[in-house]
C-alpha cells in the first residue's frame, strides 16, 4: 500500500474558507492525506461536511466568496496552490479530471456529446479532425458505449443519465489523467446502472494506472471500491482508515454512528439507528470537538480541540478517547 | 452487444439525431402566422436589394409640370406614374423603393450594431461580474437614462449640411453608400443616425444578455468545462453565449421593429436623415403638408412602415414560441 515512489498526491493542513456576509464559512478546516498511484481514496461524510468542497479545492475550482486560505496540495512534487492560473488549466482534464454528479446536467445541452469529447482533446493535445474522431470513437468504445459513430452526433438530451456519465467518463480519461476525482458518481443513477458505472471505473483503474477520489455518501459504494477511506465531518477529517479496518472496527463515534445508520440486507431491525442533531454551523464552529454535540461517548476533555492520534499503524483518528 | 439480425425483422431506422437549433427550425416551420411574415419580410427585403434595377425613373429628377400626380396616371411624357408623383414631381414608386433600402438597412444594421454591443458588454458583465458588471451597469444606466431623440436631434442639427465634416473613414462611407444604395455624401448622415441609434439602443439588449450570462454561468456543465481544463474565453464563446442565445434572438427581432419605428418617427420630425434622401419616415413629413389634398401621399409610405413592423413583431412571436423550451414536439 505505502510506496513512496508512486506518491501521486499529498495533502497537508488544506483550509478552505467562504468569506460571506453572515462571516467566515469554515468549510474545510484541516485536511490531510496522501495518494498513491492507483490507489482509490474515499471521502464519506454528511451533506455539508466538505467533501465536495475538498475536491474542487484540489482542482482550484472554488469560486468566490470561497478561498484556499492554507495548506499545501503536493501534486506529483508539485504545489498546486503556487502554480499560476494558467499552468493550473493545463493541468484540469489533463492530468487531474473530475466527473460530476449529475452527468445530464454537467453536458453542454448545445453539442453533439462527441464535439464535446474531442473539445477537451483539442485544449490538451492539439488534437483535429480526423485523428480527434478515431480518439473519440476509441473512448467510447472504451467506456462501453455501443456505436459510437452514432452516439457521438447525438445530443445529451437523447441520451440516458447512464449513458451521460459514461460520456463524461470518456471525458475525463481522455487525456488519461493521473488522478480522476469522482464527486458522487452513481448517487442520481439506478442501482443497476450504479454498478455498471462502477464496474467500469474499477476496469479502467486498473487499465490506466489512475488514482481515484472517490466522494460520496453511499457506505456501500466505499466498500466496493475504495481501497482506503476519509471520514469527514463538519470540515475535518475525523477518521481515515484502510477500508476492512475501518468497517470491522471503526474508531470514531461518528463513523461507528455512520455505519450503524446504514441499512443492511437481511438484518430486521425495526428503526435505523440515527445520529440525534445535525452538522453544527461552520460559521462558528463550536469549541473543542466539533462532534462533541452529537456524541454519546462525550466526556470534559471534550470542550478541548483533540488532537489527530495514531491508535495503530495507518489509521488516524481525531477523538480524546484513543488518547 | 450485438443484436441478432433477421430478415423478418424490419430495418429500424436510427432515429435522427436533432440539435436545439434543428428543433427550433422544425418547430417555426410549422407556425403558419411566423412562416407569413418570414416570407413578407423576405419579400420587402428583396424588393429593397434590388431597388435601383426595379426603380423606373431618377430617384431625385424633378418634373414641375408633373406634381402630385394621383397613383397609376400618366404624366404629360406619356410616362405611367405607378404611385404617382410627391409635390416636386419626383415619381414616388422610384422613392418608396430607394427608401425601403434606406428605413429598412437602417433597422437591420443599427439593430445588429447595437445588438453586438450588448451582446459583447452584457455577456462581460454578467459572466465575470464585479468590478466589470459594474462598469458596464453604471454605464448603461446612465445611457438608457438619456431621451435618444433629444441627443439625435442636437446630434443630426449640428452636422446637417455640414456632412463632410463627420468624422467617419472615407472608405467606410463608401461601403455602406452601397448598402443603402445612397450617394457618398449622403451615407454619411445616414451612418451618423445609424451609429446613434445603435449606441443608445444597446443597453435594453445588454441587460437581457447579463441575466442570462448570469444565469447560464451557474449551469454545472461550465463548472465541468472549467475542470476539462477550458479557458475563460472558452467557456465564454463555446458555452455561455450559444446557451444565452434564444432570447437574443427574439430580442433582436424586437430591436429591428423598435429602430425601424424610431428611425421613421426621428425623420417624420425631420431630425433623422434628410431629403433629397428617402425614408419612409421623411415621405411621411414630405406628405404632411399635403395630405388634405392628397390623401394619398401619406398612406403609400405608410403602408411599408405598418406592413415590416407588423411582419417582423409576429415572426418575432413565432420565434419566441418555436424557441421555448416547455414546448416539446
Amino acid at each position: 500500500m505505502a510506496n513512496v515512489n508512486r506518491e501521486i498526491l499529498r495533502v497537508e493542513g488544506l483550509k478552505t474558507h467562504f468569506f460571506t456576509d453572515e462571516g467566515v464559512v469554515q468549510a474545510v478546516d484541516g485536511v490531510d492525506f496522501v495518494l498513491h498511484r492507483g490507489e482509490t481514496l474515499g471521502i464519506v461524510g454528511e451533506s455539508g461536511s466538505g467533501k465536495s468542497v475538498t475536491s474542487l479545492s484540489l482542482l482550484r475550482l472554488v469560486s468566490r466568496p470561497g478561498r484556499i486560505v492554507e495548506g499545501q496540495l503536493l501534486f506529483d512534487g508539485v504545489d498546486l496552490t503556487s502554480i499560476s492560473e494558467e499552468q493550473m488549466r493545463a493541468i484540469r482534464g489533463d492530468r487531474i479530471s473530475m466527473i460530476f454528479q449529475q452527468p445530464t446536467t454537467a453536458l453542454n445541452p448545445v453539442f453533439r456529446v462527441g464535439d464535446q469529447i474531442i473539445e477537451t482533446l483539442t485544449i490538451h493535445q492539439g488534437l483535429q479532425g480526423n485523428e480527434a474522431q478515431q480518439r473519440c470513437r476509441e473512448l467510447l468504445t472504451m467506456v462501453g458505449l455501443p456505436d459510437p459513430e452514432r452516439r457521438m452526433r447525438q445530443y445529451p438530451h437523447e441520451l440516458s443519465g447512464g449513458q451521460c456519465q459514461r460520456i463524461m467518463i470518456a471525458m475525463a480519461l481522455a487525456c488519461n489523467p493521473e488522478l480522476l476525482i469522482a464527486d458522487e458518481p452513481t448517487t442520481a443513477l439506478d442501482v443497476t446502472i450504479q454498478a455498471q458505472i462502477l464496474d467500469l471505473m474499477r476496469a479502467l483503474r486498473e487499465k490506466i494506472d489512475t488514482a481515484i477520489i472517490l466522494i460520496t455518501h453511499d457506505m456501500g459504494v466505499v466498500a466496493e471500491m475504495a481501497d482506503n477511506v476519509i471520514v469527514m465531518y463538519a470540515g475535518q477529517v475525523v477518521e481515515y482508515a484502510e477500508v476492512k479496518q475501518l468497517f470491522a472496527n471503526p474508531l470514531h463515534p461518528y463513523t461507528i454512528g455512520l455505519l450503524n445508520s446504514m441499512p443492511v440486507l437481511g438484518d430486521v431491525r425495526d428503526e435505523l439507528a440515527v445520529i440525534p442533531g445535525t452538522v453544527p454551523s461552520l460559521i462558528n464552529p463550536p469549541v473543542g470537538c466539533r462532534f462533541a454535540a452529537r456524541c454519546d461517548r462525550r466526556f470534559e476533555r471534550c470542550t478541548e480541540t483533540p488532537p489527530m492520534v495514531e491508535p495503530e499503524q495507518g489509521r488516524r483518528v481525531r477523538c480524546w478517547l484513543y488518547r | 452487444m450485438s443484436v441478432p439480425s433477421s430478415a423478418a425483422m424490419p430495418e429500424l431506422k436510427p432515429a435522427r439525431s436533432e440539435g436545439q437549433w434543428a428543433i427550433v427550425f422544425r418547430r417555426l416551420r410549422r407556425h403558419r402566422v411566423a412562416m407569413f411574415c418570414f416570407v413578407v419580410l423576405i419579400g420587402m427585403l428583396t424588393i429593397s436589394a434590388l431597388a435601383p434595377l426595379i426603380a423606373p425613373f431618377e430617384r431625385d429628377e424633378p418634373n414641375l409640370r408633373a406634381r402630385f400626380l394621383t397613383p397609376m396616371s400618366v404624366d404629360n411624357d406619356g410616362n405611367l406614374r405607378l404611385l404617382g408623383t410627391d409635390h416636386l414631381g419626383r415619381d414616388y414608386f422610384t422613392r418608396l423603393l430607394y427608401a425601403s433600402r434606406v428605413s429598412l438597412g437602417t433597422a437591420f444594421f443599427a439593430t445588429f450594431l447595437a445588438s453586438a454591443i450588448g451582446i459583447t458588454l452584457g455577456i462581460l458583465a454578467g459572466f465575470f461580474g464585479g468590478w466589470v458588471d459594474v462598469i458596464v451597469s453604471r454605464t448603461l444606466e446612465v445611457i438608457a437614462s438619456i431621451p435618444t431623440l433629444v441627443l439625435l436631434l442636437i446630434v443630426v442639427t449640428v452636422f446637417v449640411g455640414r456632412e463632410e465634416d463627420i468624422p467617419i473613414p472615407r472608405f467606410v462611407t463608401s461601403i455602406f453608400a452601397g448598402f443603402f444604395a445612397v450617394q457618398t455624401r449622403e451615407a454619411n448622415i445616414v451612418l451618423l443616425v445609424n451609429i446613434v441609434l445603435a449606441l443608445f439602443g444597446w443597453t435594453v439588449t445588454a441587460r437581457l444578455m447579463r441575466g442570462m450570462a448570469m444565469s447560464v454561468r451557474e449551469h454545472i456543465y461550465i463548472e465541468a468545462a472549467r475542470a476539462l481544463g477550458a479557458s475563460n474565453f472558452r467557456i465564454l464563446v463555446r458555452h455561455v453565449f450559444p446557451n444565452s442565445l434564444p432570447p437574443m434572438i427574439v430580442d433582436f427581432t424586437l430591436g429591428v421593429n423598435a429602430i425601424l419605428l424610431a428611425e421613421s418617427a426621428l425623420s417624420f420630425l425631420g431630425f433623422g436623415i434628410q431629403d433629397p434622401t428617402p425614408t419612409w419616415g421623411n415621405m411621411l413629413n414630405n406628405a404632411q403638408n399635403y395630405m388634405f389634398q392628397h390623401p394619398w401621399m401619406p398612406l403609400i409610405p405608410a403602408m411599408p412602415i405598418l406592413i415590416a413592423s407588423l411582419a417582423v413583431n409576429y415572426f418575432g412571436d413565432g420565434l419566441r414560441d418555436a424557441l421555448d423550451p416547455r414546448q416539446r414536439g
